[in-house]
Parts: C-alpha cells; sequence; structure tokens
C-alpha cells in the first residue's frame, strides 16, 4: 500500500506539473486581462498537434519541441490579435460566448487538418523505459522528465515575474490595472505579451503529454476544468497560487482516485466501486476548492477584490 | 348503430394490429431490386482506427465480390461517433430512409444495444461484425440479428482458460466500465478459477493508465488481463512497457491486435491474445482475404476487418440462394443461417442464437516477415465453442 502511495504521489506531481503550465497562462489572463478564456484548453490541444506534426516532419522529438515553442507564440499572438483583443472590455458573459465559440472552430479546424484518428508522438529513446525506485517498483524516465521540465519552467517564471521589468509589470497589471494604464504602460503590448506567455506555456503543456498520451480532438477540453478549479483555488492572478493550487489538486485528484475504489472495493462490488471512485475523485477536488474558499474566499494568494 | 361500432372497431383493431405486423415482416426494402446495405462504424475520435478496419473489411469483399448476391449493389456508410443516441437515429435513418436491407456493424456493444430495436423492429436483418453483447445471444435473442464476431465473454473466456493452464494465482483485471468491459471480467472468470489481485474498472476512452499502473506495479500480480480496445489499448500499452512493467506476462484480449499494433509496434510484441483468427492462419479463403487486404490498404488486417469481410461473404451467399427475392424473410433467414461461403477463420457455422460455433486461439504479437506487425496463432485453445448464453435464447 505504502509503494502504491508513493508512486500516486509522484503521478499526482507529474499532473499537477502539467496542470500549472495550462494555468500560469490562465490565472495571468484572467487576473491582468479580466478575461475569462475557456479556449484556453484549445491552446494545450494546439501544442500537442503542433508537436506531432513538426516531431512527424523532422523525425525528432527535440527538433520537433524547438519547432513547437515559435509556433505556439505565433498562435498566441494570432488569437490574441484576431479574437481576445476585442473581447477586453466586454462583459463575462460575451467572453464566455466568444471563447466558447472558439473552442468548437478550433476542434472542428483541427480535424479538418489533422483527420479524425488521433496521432502519436513517438518518444525520445533517452527517455524512454523506466528506473528502479524501491523493491520492484519502477517509474517511467518520461514523467520523471515532465516533472523535471515543469519545474525549471517554474522557476524561470518565478524568476521573470519576481526580478524583471515585464514580471514587474504583470504583478502590477494583476493588482491594479487601471493604475499601471494611467502610468504610461503600454496595455495592449502587456496583454499581448500576457496572453502569448500563457499560450505558449499552455502548447508546452500539450506537447510534453503528446508521447505518453494518444494526441486527439477534445483533450484540452479534459484538462479545461481542473484548470479553473487550479486558478480559483491558487487565487486569481497569483504564479504561486497556481503553482500550489496544481500539485494540490492533482495529488488529491490521484491519491483520491486509487485509494477511494479500494476502500470503496471493501463495501461494494468492483464495478460499483469503480465507478464510485471516479465519481469521488473529482468530488474530492471540488470539496478541496469549497473549504479553502471558506477559509480564504479570494484563493491561496488572491488579493480580496 | 352500436352493432356497427363494434364492426368497426373490431375491424380498425384487426388492421391495426395486423399491418405493422406485416410492415414488420417484409420491410418496404425487400420488394426494390437494388441490395442496399447500411454500414454503421465508429469512424471518428480514438476508436475510429477500428470502424475503418471493418469498413475497408467489408469493402474489400464488396469490391472482390462485385455485385453482391448478384444484385446491383449500393453501401452507404455512416459514422456513429461513438455516440448509442446518435448511432440509433442514423440506424433509423438507413431503416426508414434510405430503405435498407441490411444494417452491418457496429464496433461497440453499447452502439449495437441501441440500434438492435430500430433495425430489428422494421424486420430488417442486422449483422454485428464485433459487438456480441450477452443479452443478444441468451434471453433477448431475436431471429432479425446475427452475427459473424463471437460473444463478447468468448475471447475473454479464451484467457482465462490460458492463465488456468498456466497455473496463475493472482490476476490484475482491468476493463473500461461498459458492457462488453463488464462481459469481458466476466469471461475471463469463467474459465479462470484463481484469486485476483484487483479488479479495476476504468473510464471508457481513458488514455492516461498511470494510477492503474501504479496499483499493479504495488500489487506485482502473476498476470495482468485487460481489455482495452483501440486509442486505449495503444496508451496502455506503451505505459506499460515505459513503466517497466513487461515482466509481469500481460494478457489481453481486442488491446494488442492489427489496429493497434502499428502505433504500438515493438512494445506489444510478445504479448499474447485470444482471438477466432490471426492473419497467419494457413487457408486458401484466408490468403485470398489478407494478401488482397495488404494490397489494398497497405496494413494487415485485424479481426475487425475479417468479421466484416465475412459479413459480405454472408450476405452474397444468402441472397444468391434466394436469387435476389428478399420477400420470403423466413427462407432469408433460413439462408443466412446456413453460411454457407469460406471464412478466413476456417470452420464456421450459427448456432440456434445466430452467434457462431468457431475454433478459439490463444494469439501472440509479432514482427511479421514483411516487416509490419500483426499477431500469429500460438495454440488452439477451444474447438467448435459454443457460447454460454445459447441455451437460454428462444426464437
Amino acid at each position: 500500500m505504502m509503494n502504491l502511495f508513493v508512486l500516486q504521489l509522484l503521478n499526482g506531481l507529474q499532473l499537477g506539473i502539467l496542470l500549472f503550465l495550462i494555468a500560469a497562462g490562465l490565472t495571468l489572463v484572467f487576473g491582468i486581462m479580466d478575461v475569462i478564456n475557456l479556449a484556453h484548453g484549445v491552446l494545450y490541444m494546439v501544442g500537442a498537434y503542433l508537436i506531432a506534426t513538426f516531431a512527424a516532419a523532422t523525425g525528432s522529438f527535440w527538433l520537433g519541441l524547438l519547432l513547437m515553442l515559435p509556433a505556439a507564440a505565433a498562435v498566441g499572438l494570432v488569437v490574441e490579435f484576431v479574437v481576445m483583443r476585442r473581447l477586453y472590455d466586454r462583459s463575462h458573459l460575451d467572453q464566455v460566448l466568444a471563447t466558447f465559440g472558439l473552442v468548437m472552430i478550433a476542434n472542428e479546424a483541427v480535424k479538418m487538418i489533422w483527420g479524425t484518428s488521433p496521432l502519436s508522438v513517438p518518444m525520445p529513446d533517452i527517455l524512454s523505459g523506466s528506473v528502479p525506485l524501491m523493491g520492484p517498483l519502477k517509474y517511467p524516465v518520461y514523467r520523471i522528465a515532465i516533472i523535471v521540465a515543469g519545474l525549471a519552467v517554474a522557476a524561470g517564471l518565478f524568476v521573470m515575474v519576481n526580478y524583471t521589468r515585464v514580471g514587474m509589470l504583470l504583478r502590477a497589471g494583476a493588482t491594479n490595472r487601471s493604475t499601471v494604464s494611467a502610468l504610461g504602460v503600454d496595455i495592449n503590448r502587456l496583454f499581448a505579451i500576457v496572453f502569448t506567455l500563457g499560450a505558449v506555456l499552455a502548447c508546452l503543456a500539450g506537447a510534453l503529454v503528446a508521447p505518453i498520451l494518444s494526441v486527439d480532438t477534445g483533450m484540452g477540453e479534459s484538462v479545461l476544468i481542473l484548470t479553473f478549479v487550479v486558478v480559483v483555488i491558487g487565487g486569481i492572478g497569483s504564479i504561486k497560487g497556481a503553482f500550489l493550487g496544481a500539485i494540490l489538486v492533482a495529488v488529491v485528484d490521484t491519491l483520491g482516485g486509487v485509494f477511494g475504489p479500494i476502500l470503496l472495493r471493501e463495501v461494494l462490488d468492483p464495478a460499483a466501486a469503480g465507478q464510485m471512485g471516479r465519481v469521488l475523485a473529482p468530488m474530492l477536488v471540488y470539496i478541496l476548492m469549497a473549504v479553502i474558499l471558506f477559509a480564504k474566499p479570494a484563493g491561496l494568494f488572491g488579493r480580496p477584490a | 348503430m352500436n352493432h356497427k361500432i363494434k364492426l368497426l372497431a373490431s375491424t380498425l383493431l384487426t388492421v391495426g394490429l395486423t399491418a405493422p405486423a406485416f410492415a414488420q415482416d417484409v420491410p418496404a426494402a425487400a420488394n426494390d431490386d437494388v441490395l442496399k446495405i447500411g454500414l454503421v462504424y465508429t469512424l471518428s475520435g480514438p476508436p475510429a482506427a477500428l470502424g475503418e478496419q471493418a469498413r475497408d473489411g467489408f469493402l474489400l469483399a464488396a469490391e472482390s465480390l462485385g455485385d453482391i448476391g448478384g444484385m446491383k449493389t449500393e453501401i452507404i456508410i455512416v459514422d456513429d461517433e461513438g455516440r448509442p443516441d446518435l448511432a440509433a437515429d442514423k440506424a433509423r435513418e438507413l431503416v426508414q430512409r434510405d430503405n435498407v436491407d441490411f444494417v452491418v456493424g457496429p464496433i461497440f456493444s453499447n452502439i449495437l444495444m441501441a440500434i438492435v430495436q430500430p433495425v430489428t423492429s422494421t424486420g430488417t436483418i442486422l449483422i454485428s461484425t464485433n459487438a456480441g453483447t450477452s443479452t443478444l445471444a441468451g434471453d433477448s435473442c431475436n431471429p432479425n440479428f446475427f452475427t459473424t464476431s463471437y460473444q463478447n465473454d468468448q475471447n475473454h473466456e479464451v484467457m482465462g482458460a490460458y492463465a488456468q493452464s498456466q497455473g496463475y494465482q493472482n490476476v490484475f483485471l482491468m476493463a473500461p466500465n461498459y458492457q462488453a468491459g463488464k462481459d469481458s471480467l466476466a469471461g475471463f472468470k469463467h474459465s479462470y478459477t484463481g484469486a485476483t489481485a484487483g479488479e479495476v474498472f476504468t473510464e471508457l476512452g481513458q488514455l492516461d493508465f498511470s494510477s492503474e499502473l501504479a496499483q499493479i506495479a504495488a500489487f506485482q500480480p502473476d498476470a495482468v488481463f485487460t481489455f482495452m480496445p483501440g486509442g486505449m489499448g495503444v496508451n496502455l500499452v506503451k505505459q506499460y512497457s515505459q513503466a517497466g512493467l513487461t515482466e509481469i506476462p500481460f494478457l489481453s484480449a481486442f488491446t494488442v491486435d492489427e489496429t493497434t499494433l502499428p502505433a504500438t509496434q515493438d512494445a506489444a510484441v510478445g504479448m499474447l491474445g485470444g482471438a477466432n483468427w490471426a492473419p497467419d492462419m494457413e487457408n486458401e479463403a484466408n490468403k485470398t482475404f489478407v494478401d488482397g487486404y495488404i494490397a489494398k490498404y497497405n496494413a494487415v488486417p485485424g479481426t475487425y476487418a475479417m468479421q466484416a469481410y465475412d459479413a459480405a461473404q454472408l450476405i452474397d451467399s444468402a441472397v444468391k440462394k434466394l436469387g435476389g427475392d428478399l420477400t420470403d424473410r423466413d427462407a432469408l433467414r433460413a439462408a443466412i443461417h446456413e453460411a454457407d461461403f469460406d471464412s478466413p477463420r476456417g470452420d464456421f457455422s450459427f448456432g440456434a442464437n445466430n452467434f457462431p460455433v468457431q475454433d478459439f486461439y490463444l494469439v501472440e504479437a509479432v514482427k511479421r516477415e514483411d516487416g509490419m506487425y500483426g499477431t500469429s496463432v500460438k495454440e488452439k485453445i477451444f474447438d467448435d465453442y459454443v457460447d454460454n448464453y445459447a441455451a437460454k435464447c428462444e426464437m
């Protein structure tokens, strides 16, 4: 049971890192630009499709990853310029409608470009296989690589937000947008930077999971809800909050998903226990959210309105 | 007056009762001279590869047969998108608007359960080329429903019998949480009496198996038995070998097959499965089928393709027997039941419940001589095997 706990903790950490990469962009867009972007999951999906395309074209995962980053930035800039820019002054309802429409358009567009069959991305040779953990337990190298890469990105973001001029503007924007604008900062440029940064991070998350999962339309929607939970728990606009929130949500989700059914199996038949566990795990996440919001209504690191 | 009303009422009642019964027995489609066949397969989303194989297998047979049953043939292909509600609507359209004579498909049991009633209640013949739900083999068997595949439990029973013969004491069981998944584990346990290390039902369409693999690693069972068709299987097999679990024997059905091997390749080689056929079986009909399929689609066919290929051959044989006259429905059903064609799998006949009586094998994933991946027969497990539900069927 201890072994299982350790493995699930690692799985939770890996999922948390992914959620963080997606949530970091979302929380910035939400906190600084005050835009609810339901299409953020689309960027995650696009990242996976981009690396599938580039990796297939170049025959190398690493070249694919390298080419994916500028392409992701380009996608971010285009979406910001074409769609997001028009939504800054609109109500939240308009934003929800427009970005939800974008989700559908993007999913159909992806089907038209890449077809309906899922794509797969070959795993780089040096990261395939597994390392011994404890006793007979092994853990896939690639999942460890995701954790390491995600932590590196988190550290980079931490430095950028706390010690650079752009980071200062981001923090200022998240705290009080109108003052930043009044001080003569080009707010449009700041918004474009924020959105593109978020897009690149989400695409990176998509690219990193591509070798583990098959690349498919709709993969973005499945993570979007959890990501919103992360943003709300962490506090809107806070990168630090997004990081802690993501790890918390993912660990609760993965541990609940396994230990829930195991405990339930003691009292129910396996099919019902499995089903209950599936229902239970996401519920735990929302219960966690409710408890945190009850204690801290603005989230762990959010500023009270 | 009162008398007249009674007469009128009883006449209306008689007409009202017999008219639909008549309509049920001979669908409008039977009266034209075109043989219309509707294919209902899942052609989008992660399981699309299965539907595509089945469709291609059917079309390959249709192409080599020319006019199926000697009649002008029209084939209508619809995508159920894996959604039972949509499948039921599309099946109704096929039967009521397009007037098809036969509906062939689907891949998944939940889709089959959704289309059985809309199709067969009009008297149209439904031929499943994959899904073989236990209810349709037993209590709810249906004279207008045939299957060229198997009863869902059977391939799993093959694996159960194999696990039993290997003397495994605790096996970890895993299947998606839907009817076929439950049938799968029931089938395995039908012929395996040892203990289970764990029994997990996953979400249908789940792609990340890290939690389940963690449980397998922690429990260290004698073997794993699973049923994960399509994209789920691809992800599971890759993640299984990435997690370094390959020392634990991996038994499966519909998980490691010709639809998933192109994606899993070496990660799956050596994994064992149960099947009613493998592409390397040696007989004339199989050689024609496999060579034709590889030449046309440049891929190794799987059971999905083979069973759909047989459905086309089955329709052809039955319609030819009747000389294209489909109005005598009893004669049509009897002609189909004779199954007078050469199946690539060898022995094939229909049991009393319109499910096949056939042999089952242990198959192993191999890299073939042509460089492609496929399954290969290792040993015969069951001979002329009848499913466990046939006895419950009364038609």
